[in-house]
């Protein structure tokens, strides 16, 4: 019983961390259909500058909030500097993401060092949580708040703003949305914006789980991009169900079948392609 | 004499010496240096530039009398890479001899073509037992111990001394992992303990949660065996879980590599290794104080190792008078090198050209406000067969997954 109590605890934990890397790159890619293969470096470098703040003397709320700013101003130049240029270019954009993550990574390097370090998790959430022969961290259920927390946030911030409708409008129908005197240009960069900055807290909310090293980029990238195979590109609803249920089948896959964790974790994505092409939740996208 | 011939002839004398001195002055020896500078692995590669460059320094940059070249390349810890960077340092470098690679699957790549060119390897890191077991290479020594070396010391200690009686083991999925627990589990059940559960996480899994889940809390202790980072990640979500058992580990778990990024979570865990920045063997003050001077952190396996390595190539040179061109004679040079003081203390190879050295049991401790190995017992000149007999020990597979086998899971 605590077996499964305890792993379930560690699937929504591991879930909601998934939850904000997969949100930013779903927004990304449905309104822009644009993979953005730096998604995973934008994660580690917000868990960087979450450190590199924490370790300047920033309590650890600062520091996850100058990381978010620090990120989302990186996507934000990145989008405007870069991939604007290639509008309309899928896979030089691709391409040029991909490059940015080898840069973003090596220059973490440079500047970091290529030692593990430990991002320690704010004093108020350190220890563990005792129910009965159940022991499980403290910060891990704050994680799981905070997830949801930020999902809800942009669930409202998708379907009751205006700047949501717009955002749903270029998703559906780019052309009908410039039509209607919606300006592409600027929604793109908010949405890049936002979609950095959320992998950036990201990065510093993983980093007390997952400390911080050089490889962190690519551990994640893949589970981003899973989770987003897995929901549906462009939907809030299928990042949030698939980040979940990528957290259960990893964690419990690790648990039970140990020699076969991979395997399984690829399955579900298998399956669902063979069935819903697009994804449990994603819209065919033109 | 006028003067215009006087000044032809002093010409003539200075182009001679100098025409003599460039002839007489030895060419370099030229050494070709495997690291890591990009990637996951890129922290060791670093430290291991560290300790080799100490070295260099503290030899003047010279062995034997001669200047040493060093060449270094960088694998980005990928054997394919490392086979070509192998080819570049022999064929186009004409290096004498090749300090590295780090990890030993790279060392693996590149094993045949070291056999096919006959160039003298001294590996600073890559631990694999049967790189100096069933699979020798004749050109092939190491400055490590092999994965299980200090664990055979470790389980002893475990049974004997800590009377500890079952143990969970936990280690990365892969040869490493397999056989550091392997040697511990080993002699731990030899010597009467029990190892009743044994986990593997992948190597480069994201999370040790579902793991930390499934460890017992009603065992003496567990046994954790990590590479890398992976120490760092895992004692600390052990910790978030409240640490509810001891904690015993395999050297690299707590080394000063990454020590210095841990906190609380690493103090009191009991390890065994044959380096530790605090151990007293003869020479390693001076080398760990130099080396903190130098690097500003204390030196851990993978600067230990590459220091050595270069202080065997460096002992070899001087037996042959520096004639290392003589790669036969330089290579036999090299596989009976002894050295007296060192961060090892004293130290010797084997037949199969693995060193024999002092292993010891640590206790990880805040002392002066850094996190410190603090040994508290030595075993004098541990071999890689432990007490065992070479022959047998050889005899049987090497050590696993699997193997030996584990006889009390679930007891």
């Amino acid at each position: 019983m605590a077996f499964w109590a305890s792993q379930s605890l560690n699937s929504l934990a591991l879930g909601g961390l998934l939850f904000m890397l997969a949100a930013g790159f779903s927004l990304i890619f449905g309104l822009m259909r644009v993979a953005n293969l730096a998604h995973g470096a934008l994660f580690m470098l917000g868990a960087y500058v979450g450190l590199a703040s924490v370790q300047a003397g920033l309590n650890f709320w600062l520091a996850a909030l100058v990381a978010a700013l620090a990120v989302g101003v990186a996507g934000g130049l990145i989008e405007r500097f870069l991939l604007r240029r290639l509008q309309g270019r899928t896979l030089p954009q691709v391409l040029l993401t991909l490059g940015l993550a080898f840069i973003i990574a090596d220059a973490c390097l440079m500047v970091w060092g290529g030692d593990p370090m430990r991002l320690p998790p704010p004093e108020e959430l350190r220890g563990a949580v005792r129910l009965g022969d159940l022991a499980f961290p403290r910060y891990r259920l704050f994680v799981m708040g905070a997830s949801c927390a930020i999902g809800i946030g942009l669930w409202l911030l998708i379907e009751r703003t205006r700047i949501g409708a717009m955002i749903r409008a270029a998703v559906d129908d780019m052309q009908m949305a410039r039509a209607i005197g919606i300006s592409a240009s600027a929604l793109f960069s908010a949405v890049f914006c936002l979609g950095a900055a959320l992998a950036g807290i990201g990065g510093v909310l993983g980093g007390p789980i997952l400390s911080v090293y050089p490889g962190l980029d690519a551990d994640m990238l893949p589970l981003a991009l899973l989770v987003v195979i897995l929901g549906g590109a462009g939907s809030l609803l299928g990042a949030f169900i698939g980040a979940y249920l990528i957290g259960f089948v990893y964690t419990f896959g690790q648990a039970l079948v140990p020699d076969l964790a991979y395997v399984i974790l690829f399955l579900p994505m298998v399956a669902v392609l063979a069935i819903a092409p697009n994804g449990l939740f994603g819209r065919r996208l033109s | 004499m006028s003067h215009k011939t006087a000044y032809s002839c002093l010409a003539l004398i200075a182009a001679s010496l100098l025409s003599s001195s460039a002839f007489s002055q030895p060419e370099p020896i030229r050494i070709g240096f495997m690291t890591v500078r990009s990637g996951a692995l890129a922290a060791g590669g670093k430290q291991m530039e560290e300790g080799l460059n100490y070295c260099l320094q503290e030899r003047g940059g010279q062995m034997a009398g001669r200047k040493v070249e060093l060449i270094a390349v960088d694998t980005g810890g990928q054997p394919a890479t490392t086979r070509t960077r192998a080819q570049e340092l022999v064929e186009r470098s004409k290096v004498h001899a090749i300090i590295g690679p780090l990890a030993a699957f790279e060392a693996l790549a590149i094993d045949d073509y070291i056999k096919q060119v006959g160039v003298p390897v001294v590996s600073p890191s890559a631990a694999a037992e049967d790189m100096t077991q069933r699979k020798p290479n004749p050109w092939f020594v190491r400055a490590v111990g092999t994965s299980a070396q200090a664990n055979h010391a470790l389980g002893e200690y475990a049974a004997k001394e800590m009377k500890l009686k079952r143990v969970a083991t936990i280690g990365d999925d892969f040869a490493f992992g397999h056989e550091t627990t392997a040697g511990f589990q080993r002699t731990f059940e030899e010597n009467g303990g029990k190892v009743v559960k044994k986990l593997w996480p992948p190597l480069n899994v994201a999370d040790y949660g579902s793991f930390i889940s499934q460890l017992p809390t009603d065992v003496d202790a567990i046994f954790a065996s990590f590479a890398g980072g992976n120490g760092l990640r895992f004692l600390q979500q052990y910790a978030e879980y409240g640490s509810p058992v001891k904690v015993i580990a395999h050297m690299t778990t707590v080394d000063e590599g990454i020590l210095k990024s841990m906190g609380q979570e690493a103090v009191g865990v009991i390890s065994s290794g044959w380096y530790s920045a605090t151990q007293d063997a003869p020479g390693n003050k001076e080398f760990a104080e130099g080396m903190r001077k130098a690097y500003g952190a204390d030196p851990g396996y993978y600067s230990v190792g590459a220091y050595t390595a270069c202080a065997f190539v460096d002992a070899a040179a001087k037996a042959i008078e520096g004639k290392v061109e003589d790669k036969d004679a330089f290579m036999k040079a090299l596989r009976s090198v002894k050295l007296d003081n060192g961060p090892l203390g004293k130290v010797s190879l084997d037949e199969l050209g693995n060193p024999i050295m002092d292993v010891t049991i640590r206790k990880t401790e805040m002392k002066d406000g850094r996190l410190q190995n603090v040994v508290i017992k030595t075993y004098p000149a541990v071999t890689q067969f432990w007490t065992y007999d070479p022959k047998e020990f050889l005899a049987n597979p090497v050590y696993t997954r699997d193997y030996p086998p584990a006889k009390n899971l679930g007891n």
